[in-house]
C-alpha cells in the first residue's frame, strides 16, 4: 500500500482550510487471517506479533484483510471500495469486531475495541454502533415496526416508548403507511428503508453500511443513494460505507479507500483518486469516470487575480459538473472563494471547457 | 484427441481389473462358503461359542432396578418419581376426556365432557383456524368416532397424545438447542439419534416395561422416546440454517447470547420447527397400536386385541379411528403453523370482525356442553341406537371375497412363494455366517475402505455369536424381497409422478395418507385376504414402505436441472432417452437414498409383522416382550439396527462414490 506520508500532500488542501475533525474509528495494521484457529495464533506468535505474508501462503491459509490502515473521521462518509471478494466485508465485519482481527490495533474514539470485553462490546454496540446489511437481514417474523424497534427492546427500552421512536424513524424514511406490513410485503428498496431505519433507531454515532444498495436495481439504487445523502446531512454520522461501484463511491463519499486482494492500495478523496491514481489498479477503476464529475474548483483554479472582472463566485470544493453550466456561459473569469467566503482563485471558461472535453 | 486417447487406453485395463477381482471373489466367496459350511462356528455358532450379552443386559437391568441407590434415593425411586409427575397431566386430561372425576372432598361424580361439545369445540377450531374446510374435516374425524363407539377409546388415546406431544417438542427442542449450541454435546447426541432411529421401538419398550412397569405412563414413556429424535434433528437443522447476516444483525443490535436464541434465531426457525412438530404429532400416532402391548389403553388396545382374535371388522373400525384421529391432528397443526405464517395482513381485520378469540371460544363451547350434561346427563353419552356397526359387514366381505378368489390369491401367493421366497430362504439360511459377512465386507472394503470393512465385518459377528444369525437371514429375506417388490412398484410410479403434474396430485394424496396410516393397519386388509405367514407380512411391508421409494424418485427427477435437459432436447433426445440417459443417472443418488429409506421401514415394519407369524428377529423381539425378558429383546433390537446400518452404510458409501463419479459434488 501506498505509505500514509506519500498520500499527505494531495489531501492537504483539504486539512489546512480548517481543523481537522476528531477521528471516531481507527484501525493500525489490522490483519484478518482466515484458517483453523490454533493454526493462525501459531502462525502470528511465531512471527512475532506480525504476520508475514510468504508465511501465510506457506501455511495454506488465506487473508482477507492486509496490514489495514484507516482513520474515519467524525461526520464525515468514509467508503471502501473494491471489486467481489477483494475484503470488503471481511474488513467491516474487523471494525464492527463482528470478526475478530487477527493483528493489529483498533480503536474507537480512544477505546480500545480488541481488548473489549464481551460486555462491553454489547454496550457499544448498543448505543454508538449501527449497521446496514447488504441483503437487509429484517427478521421476518416481525412487523416492520416490530423490527425497528427492536435493537431499543433488546436494550430493554419499554415498549410504548419504542415503538414511539420506531415510528419516528419510519417517517424518517418516508414509511409511514407500511407500518404494519411483514417484510415479505415490502419491495427490495423499501426492505433497505426499514433496514437504514432499524440501524438508526438507536441513535448510533458510527453507522456501517456493507454494500447497502447493492440488492438493489439501478433506478432504486440512485433514488436510495440521494436518500442516503439527504439523511446524512440532517444527522452527520461517522460512516463507513462498502461498495464495489465506483459511481456510487463518488457520489457519497468524502474520502474513498481502494481494496485490492485485501490490502488497501490508496485512501483520497475521488478527486483524488482520479487526479492522482496509485497505480494502474486505481486507474483502470477511475478511467470510465468523467472526471468533470470529480474535479473541484480547487484543483481547476487558476491564481486570483484580484484585478480582473469577476462574473460570479464558485466555492472552492464545488465539482466542475455543478458549476460548469455558469461558467460556460460566460466571457468573463468566475472567482473561486472558500468557506469563508474570501477569493483564493478563479477559473476561467477555457479551463472548464478542457475538462469536459476530456470526458 | 490426445485426451480420448489416454481415456480409451486407461479404461480398459481398469475394466479388465474390476471383472477380475470380482470374479477372483466370487470364487472365493465360494469356497468359503462350502468350508465354513463344515465349521459350526464360522457356520452359525448356535450353542457352543454364543456370547451370554443378553444376560449380561438382564443382571445390568437388574442392578438398575434392584440395587442402584443415588444415597438419598434409589434409581427405582427415581423412575417412580418420574413415573408419577407425568402421570398427573395424563390423570387430569383422561378424567377430563374420557372418565369423569369425582370432585374432592366429597361424593359428587362429574361427567366427563359430552361428545357433542367436543365435536362442536373441535369444528370451531378448524373452522377459526383453517376455514370451512378444516371444519368439515373435523366434523367427519369426530362424528366418526360417536357414530362407530370409538368415543371412549379415541378419548383415553387423544389425552395421552396431547401430553406426549408437548412434552416430546419441548424436549426434543432443548437437546437440539443444546447441540447446536455446544458442539460437544452434538458428538454425543448424533449417534444416539442414530442409533434410535434404527433399533425398532419394541427394543425399547422392554427398558421402559421393566424401569416403569405396565400401564399408560409407560407406554406414554415410550411414546415420547419414539417420537423425540426427529424435533431434535429438525432443530439442529433449523437452527443452522438460520441466515448469518441475521446473527449479524444480532450481534449489532447488542444481543446477549440469550436474547440471540429467543428472539432471533428460534422466530427465524419457526417454519422448519413446525415441521419437526408435525413430525413428534404423526409418529405419536403411530407408536398409538405399538404402546399399548405395554399398556395403554383406547384405540390402540382395541386394534390389538381385535387382531389377535382376527376379528377384522373391529380392528378395522379402531384403525380407521386412530387414522382419522392422525389426519385431523396433523391438518390442524399444519394449518395452525400456516396461519402463523399468513394471518399478517388480515389480523387486524379479524379481530374487530369476531369479537371472540379461538382459545375462548373453544373453552366456552366445551363449557357450555358440560353445563348441559350436568342439566341433562343422558346426553353425555352417544346414544347407542345410533351407534353403526360395520364389523358383520367386514367379515361378511372377507367371507365372500375368499369363497370367489380364493384360488386366485392363493395362487399368487404360492407362485410367489414357491418360486421366489422359500428358495431364497433357503439360500440365505443355509449360507455360513462367515462366507455372508466375508462378502458384505468385500463390498464395504470396495466401496469405501477398510474401515467400513471392519465394521460391517464386527456387526455381523455380533449378529451371528449372539445366536440370531438364522433369524436375522430370515428378516433379511423378507425385507429384502418386500423392499424389490417396493421399489419395482415405486420407483415406476415416481417416474410417472414425476412427468405428469396430474398424476402427481393424485399420487401424492395417496403417498400422503400411507405415511399417515399408523403401521399396524397395514396388516389388517392383508390378514383379511391371505391370512397369517411370510407372505402376508411381506404385502403388508412392501405398503408400508412403499412411500419413500415413490418419493425419492420424484424429488430426484425434478431437481435434475432444467437447462441439462433443454440441452438434451436440442441434441435431439427422445423423451424416452432423456428419461433414461439424463435424468435417470442423473437422479440414480437420490433414488438410492429412497431406497435406503426404504429399507429401513421395512425394518421397523419386521417386529409388528411379528404377529402374524414370521419366525424372525422381529419375532424375537415380540417374544422377549410378552416374556419382559429384557436382555433378549435388546439383543434382538440391535441385531436389527445393525442390519439396518449394515444396509444404510454400503448404500450411502455407493451413493457417495456414485456422486463423485458424476461430480455432482
Ligand atoms: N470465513 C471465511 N473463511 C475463509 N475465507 C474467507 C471467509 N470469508 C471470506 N473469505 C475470503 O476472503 C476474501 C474476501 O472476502 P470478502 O467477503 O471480504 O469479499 P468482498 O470484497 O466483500 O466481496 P463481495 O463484493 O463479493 O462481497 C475472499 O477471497 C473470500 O473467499
Ligand atoms: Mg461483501
Amino acid at each position: 500500500m501506498i505509505e500514509a506520508s506519500a498520500l499527505k500532500p494531495n489531501t492537504e488542501p483539504d486539512t489546512r482550510e480548517d481543523a481537522q475533525p476528531a477521528t471516531k474509528l481507527s484501525c493500525r495494521n489490522l490483519w484478518k487471517i482466515f484458517g483453523d484457529e490454533r493454526e493462525v495464533h501459531d502462525l502470528v506468535r511465531k512471527s512475532g506479533g506480525v504476520p508475514d505474508p510468504a508465511a501465510i501462503d506457506r501455511a495454506g491459509l488465506s487473508a482477507g484483510v492486509r496490514d489495514a490502515s484507516i482513520d474515519v473521521r467524525e461526520g464525515e462518509i468514509f467508503v471502501i471500495m473494491g471489486l467481489s471478494g477483494s475484503g470488503k466485508s471481511t474488513i467491516i465485519r474487523c471494525l464492527s469486531m463482528l470478526l475478530q482481527p487477527t493483528a493489529g490495533e483498533l480503536f474507537f474514539e480512544d477505546r480500545d475495541l480488541l481488548a473489549c470485553s464481551r460486555k462491553e462490546l454489547i454496550e457499544l454496540r448498543r448505543h454508538k454502533m449501527g449497521m446496514v446489511f447488504q441483503h437487509f437481514a429484517l427478521l421476518p417474523h416481525l412487523s416492520v415496526l416490530r423490527n425497528v424497534a427492536f435493537p431499543l427492546e433488546v436494550q430493554g427500552v419499554d415498549r410504548a416508548r419504542s415503538e414511539e421512536k420506531a415510528r419516528e424513524m419510519i417517517a424518517l424514511v418516508g414509511l409511514e403507511s407500511r407500518e404494519e406490513d411483514f417484510p415479505d410485503a415490502l419491495s427490495g428498496g423499501q426492505q433497505q428503508r426499514v433496514g437504514i431505519a432499524r440501524s438508526l433507531a438507536t441513535e448510533p454515532e458510527l453507522w456501517f453500511l456493507d454494500e447497502p444498495f447493492s440488492a438493489l436495481d439501478p433506478l432504486i439504487r440512485r433514488e436510495m443513494q440521494d436518500e442516503f445523502l439527504r439523511l446524512q446531512r440532517v444527522l452527520h454520522k461517522s460512516i463507513v460505507f462498502i461498495t464495489h461501484d465506483f459511481d456510487e463511491a463518488i457520489r457519497i463519499a468524502d474520502r474513498i479507500a481502494i481494496m485490492n486482494h485485501g490490502e488497501i492500495v490508496q485512501i483520497g478523496t475521488p478527486e483524488d483518486l482520479v487526479v492522482r491514481p496509485a497505480d494502474a489498479y486505481v486507474e483502470e477503476f477511475t478511467r470510465a469516470v468523467s472526471r468533470s464529475k470529480v474535479l473541484s474548483a480547487r484543483t481547476l483554479m487558476e491564481s486570483h487575480d484580484a484585478a480582473a472582472d469577476h462574473a460570479g463566485e464558485i466555492g472552492a470544493s464545488e465539482r466542475v459538473s455543478e458549476f460548469a453550466a455558469r461558467v460556460v456561459e460566460e466571457t468573463r473569469p468566475f472567482a473561486v472563494v472558500d468557506k469563508h467566503r474570501r477569493p483564493i482563485g478563479q477559473i476561467s471558461r477555457e479551463a472548464v471547457i478542457s475538462v469536459l472535453a476530456e470526458g | 484427441m490426445s485426451i480420448t486417447a489416454t481415456d480409451s487406453t486407461s479404461r480398459h485395463p481398469a475394466i479388465r481389473s474390476t471383472t477380475l477381482f470380482w470374479g477372483a471373489a466370487l470364487a472365493g466367496l465360494v469356497v468359503l462358503f462350502v468350508v465354513a459350511s463344515q465349521f459350526p462356528v464360522l457356520d452359525d455358532p448356535r450353542r457352543e461359542f454364543l456370547l451370554p450379552f443378553a444376560r449380561w443386559i438382564s443382571d445390568g437391568m437388574d442392578f438398575l432396578v434392584d440395587d442402584l441407590s443415588f444415597g438419598l434415593f434409589t434409581f427405582e425411586d427415581l423412575t417412580r418419581a418420574i413415573a408419577f409427575v407425568l402421570s398427573l397431566p395424563l390423570l387430569a386430561l383422561t378424567s377430563l376426556l374420557a372418565s369423569g372425576w369425582t370432585l374432592p372432598f366429597s361424593e359428587i361424580e362429574v361427567a366427563p365432557l359430552p361428545w357433542f361439545a367436543v365435536v362442536a369445540a373441535m369444528v370451531f377450531m378448524g373452522w377459526r383456524i383453517g376455514g370451512g374446510k378444516l371444519a368439515a374435516l373435523m366434523f367427519a374425524s369426530f362424528a366418526y368416532l360417536a357414530i362407530f363407539d370409538q368415543w371412549q377409546s379415541a378419548m383415553i388415546t387423544l389425552s395421552s397424545v396431547l401430553v406426549a406431544v408437548p412434552i416430546g417438542i419441548v424436549f426434543g427442542l432443548g437437546l437440539g438447542i443444546l447441540a447446536y449450541k455446544h458442539s460437544g454435546s452434538e458428538r454425543v447426541i448424533s449417534p444416539l439419534l442414530d442409533l434410535m432411529q434404527t433399533v425398532p421401538v419394541f427394543a425399547y419398550l422392554l427398558p421402559v416395561l421393566v424401569l416403569f412397569g405396565f400401564g399408560q405412563v409407560s407406554a406414554m414413556i415410550a411414546t415420547i422416546i419414539y417420537a423425540m429424535p426427529p424435533m431434535v434433528r429438525v432443530t439442529i437443522v433449523a437452527l443452522r440454517s438460520v441466515p448469518g447476516d441475521l446473527l449479524e444483525f444480532g450481534d449489532m443490535a447488542g444481543c446477549t447470547a440469550r436474547q440471540m436464541l429467543w428472539r432471533i434465531e428460534l422466530p427465524a426457525a419457526r417454519d422448519s420447527l413446525m415441521v419437526g412438530v408435525n413430525q413428534v404429532v404423526m409418529l405419536s400416532l403411530n407408536m398409538v397400536i405399538i404402546a399399548s402391548m405395554i399398556g395403554a389403553g383406547g384405540l390402540g388396545r382395541d386394534v390389538l386385541t381385535s387382531l389377535k382374535r382376527l376379528a377384522i371388522g373391529d380392528a378395522l373400525e379402531a384403525g380407521v379411528a386412530i387414522t382419522l384421529l392422525a389426519i385431523a391432528i396433523d391438518r390442524l397443526s399444519q394449518a395452525f403453523a400456516n396461519r402463523a405464517r399468513m394471518k399478517r395482513p388480515k389480523r387486524s381485520q379479524d379481530r374487530t370482525r369476531v369479537p371472540l378469540s379461538t382459545p375462548a371460544g373453544f373453552v366456552a363451547i366445551l363449557l357450555i356442553g358440560a353445563l348441559i350434561t350436568a342439566l341433562a346427563p343422558s346426553l353425555a353419552i352417544y346414544p347407542r341406537a345410533l351407534v353403526l356397526d360395520t364389523g358383520p359387514f367386514w367379515d361378511e366381505l372377507i367371507r365372500l371375497i375368499n369363497v370367489h378368489l380364493y384360488d386366485t390369491l392363493d395362487a399368487i401367493k404360492a407362485f410367489l412363494l414357491i418360486w421366489v421366497m422359500i428358495p431364497l430362504k433357503r439360500l440365505l439360511v443355509e449360507a455360513p455366517w462367515m462366507a455372508v459377512a466375508a462378502g458384505v465386507a468385500l463390498i464395504g472394503w470396495r466401496l469405501s475402505g477398510l474401515r467400513l470393512a471392519a465394521t460391517l465385518f464386527a456387526m455381523a459377528a455380533f449378529i451371528a455369536f449372539t445366536g440370531n444369525w438364522e433369524k436375522a437371514m430370515i428378516s433379511v429375506y423378507l425385507c429384502g424381497t418386500s423392499v424389490v417388490i417396493a421399489c419395482l412398484i415405486g420407483i415406476p410410479i415416481g417416474v410417472w409422478s414425476a412427468a405428469s403434474a396430474r398424476a402427481r396430485g393424485v399420487i401424492s394424496v395417496v403417498i400422503d395418507t400411507l405415511q399417515t396410516l399408523p403401521s399396524f393397519v397395514y396388516l389388517i386388509p392383508v390378514v383379511m385376504l391371505f391370512q397369517v405367514g411370510d407372505f402376508s407380512a411381506m404385502i403388508a411391508i412392501v405398503l408400508y414402505a412403499l412411500a419413500p421409494a415413490v418419493r425419492y424418485t420424484d424429488h430426484g427427477l425434478r431437481q435434475v436441472p432444467g437447462e441439462t435437459i433443454e440441452a438434451a432436447t436440442m441434441a435431439g433426445c427422445t423423451p424416452a432417452q432423456i428419461l433414461w440417459r439424463v435424468k435417470l443417472p442423473l437422479a440414480t443418488p437420490h433414488i438410492m437414498l429412497g431406497v435406503n429409506q426404504t429399507i429401513m421401514m421395512a425394518l421397523s415394519m419386521l417386529v409388528i409383522t411379528a404377529l402374524v407369524g414370521t419366525s424372525d428377529l422381529g419375532q424375537e423381539v415380540y417374544i422377549a416382550l410378552t416374556r419382559a425378558n429384557v436382555g433378549m429383546g435388546i439383543v434382538a433390537g440391535l441385531c436389527v439396527a445393525f442390519l439396518a446400518m449394515t444396509a444404510d452404510r454400503l448404500i450411502g458409501a455407493w451413493a457417495a462414490e456414485r456422486r463423485r463419479r458424476l461430480h455432482l459434488a
